[in-house]
């Protein structure tokens, strides 16, 4: 069995094309649930669902308020819509403000999911302009999980990791081909 | 356990037991951010020390009422809803010579507004009458003030024009400095009151009920108990609308609706291809 039980990523600028290089070199018989909170400027994000469904290793869903969290699926979260991990493992939803200038906001997800997972988790925070994911991710390692960042030089915006090393540090720091490679390690 | 979550079981025992507040069904993640935003907000420290304050100190409790229901919302907010209500569930209220509309968790009266525009661009305004409630009363005032933040006002217009509105959004306000006052005839046919959705009852017979984004924050008994009290409170055939990514597939209470537009969670009271419960 391996140590981990969820991963939550988080991007924002830059993050789709990320996206579209790490899902597909996620091992296809990966277990866990894998959490995408992603900036994106549409109103809808049944494009991005779909965009990542064409190349992704697992299925891709938009996440769905109650639903339990099903693994070996990628669960994105809906646009204008902050995503919070329940400690009994659903999801649920919330319009509050925005979090770090975001609705969703990375920090969100990664702070309900630390207190869901604990140690159980990993998080990975991409490419991305702005410093959204940073508490989250220290929080992230203040439970015990395991804290993944794009090393910003490899990173289209670099904002957004360097933000996430200076708050929180990292367990790895990795150009964005040798994160999925990783995770299938970590978590397989 | 760890320490901050028994604090948040001794705040909710304490709005219950000292101010009759019940949130013990709220979902928990949501009211925890909301929780810990309350200690950051008051610089209390610690949750004990935001609770000693909630039972000993007179008149706090309002302020910790205003931080748990957190309004944020927007005029026209996602404007195909408001597109499918004119052009779907309006033509059949027309039907009725009373329209009574019951907008629930109304907050700062954003969608009271919009809706009262759409019924008037409608020509079934004089014929309406929207009772708009929430349990904050400061959200309350601010919803009867009808004033709102001049920077808004552009996506507003926006949105407005997504809905399918005929004329210039601007008509329907005037603004002052770094604000607008939306036209006051749009609160004619308003009633603003306070209710509770989790211990009030029924107070009407409504025709249509707009609840977005309000029972995301209850967990599913909850949910399933004030879906239970729209059912009660809607005439047969009556319409009810959702917040666009709520999920009713798990409640009982909603086997007592029929879609009208599933995708944008419009439903319709009675009806004979009642929703089957998955799961």
């Amino acid at each position: 069995m391996s140590g981990y039980d969820a991963i939550v990523v988080g991007c924002s600028a830059g993050g789709l094309a990320a996206l579209q290089r790490m899902l597909p070199a996620l091992d296809a018989t990966l277990r866990t649930p894998v959490i995408v909170c992603c900036h994106t400027g549409s109103a809808d994000v049944s494009l991005l669902v779909e965009l990542l469904r064409r190349t992704s290793a697992l299925p891709v869903v938009e996440a769905r308020e109650r639903a339990p969290i099903a693994g070996a699926t990628v669960h994105v979260a809906p646009t204008g819509y902050h995503l919070l991990v329940e400690d009994d493992l659903h999801f649920s939803l919330s319009v509050d403000g925005k979090v770090a200038y975001s609705r969703p906001s990375i920090d969100v997800l990664f702070e309900t999911a630390a207190d869901a997972w604990r140690e159980r988790l990993v998080a990975v925070l991409l490419t991305g302009a702005n410093s959204d994911g940073a508490n989250g991710l220290a929080a992230v390692r203040r439970a015990g999980g395991h804290a993944i960042v794009q090393d910003p030089d490899d990173a289209e915006s670099d904002v957004m990791p360097r933000a996430g090393l200076d708050v929180a540090g990292a367990d790895a720091c990795l150009p964005l081909d040798a994160i999925a490679p990783h995770l299938n390690r970590l978590c397989l | 356990m760890d320490v901050e979550d028994i604090e948040i079981q001794l705040f909710v025992r304490a709005m219950q037991l000292r101010h009759g507040h019940d949130f013990s069904e709220y979902a928990p993640a949501s009211l925890k951010r909301r929780v810990q935003q309350l200690v950051r907000t008051h610089d209390t420290g610690t949750i004990s020390e935001l609770n000693r304050r909630v039972l000993h100190e007179d008149g706090f409790v309002g302020s910790v009422i205003e931080g748990l229901s957190v309004p944020v919302s927007e005029m026209f907010r996602d404007p195909q809803v408001f597109r499918a209500l004119r052009e779907k569930v309006l033509p059949v209220l027309a039907s009725y010579p009373q329209i009574n509309i019951w907008q629930a968790g109304c907050a700062q009266g954003q969608e009271v507004y919009s809706l009262a525009i759409l019924l008037e661009e409608a020509g079934l305004y004089d014929r309406s009458r929207i009772y708009a409630t929430d349990f904050n009363d400061a959200a309350l005032a601010a919803a009867s003030d009808g004033i709102y933040a001049a920077r808004d006002a552009r996506d507003w217009s926006r949105n407005y024009l997504d809905a399918g509105g005929t004329v210039s959004f601007s008509d329907y306000y005037s603004a002052r400095y770094d604000f607008i006052k939306l036209d006051k005839r749009l609160r004619r046919n308003v009633t603003f009151f306070n209710h509770n959705l989790v211990t009030d009852v029924v107070f009407c017979e409504a025709h249509l009920i707009l609840c977005r984004n309000v029972l995301i924050y209850f967990n599913n008994a909850l949910q399933d108990r004030t879906l239970g009290l729209f059912r009660d409170s809607l005439v047969r055939g009556g319409f009810l609308c959702l917040g666009t990514r709520e999920n009713i597939d798990f409640s009982p209470a909603a086997g007592g609706f029929t879609d009208v537009d599933n995708a944008l969670r419009i439903y319709q009271a009675g009806g004979t291809g009642a929703r089957p419960l998955t799961r």
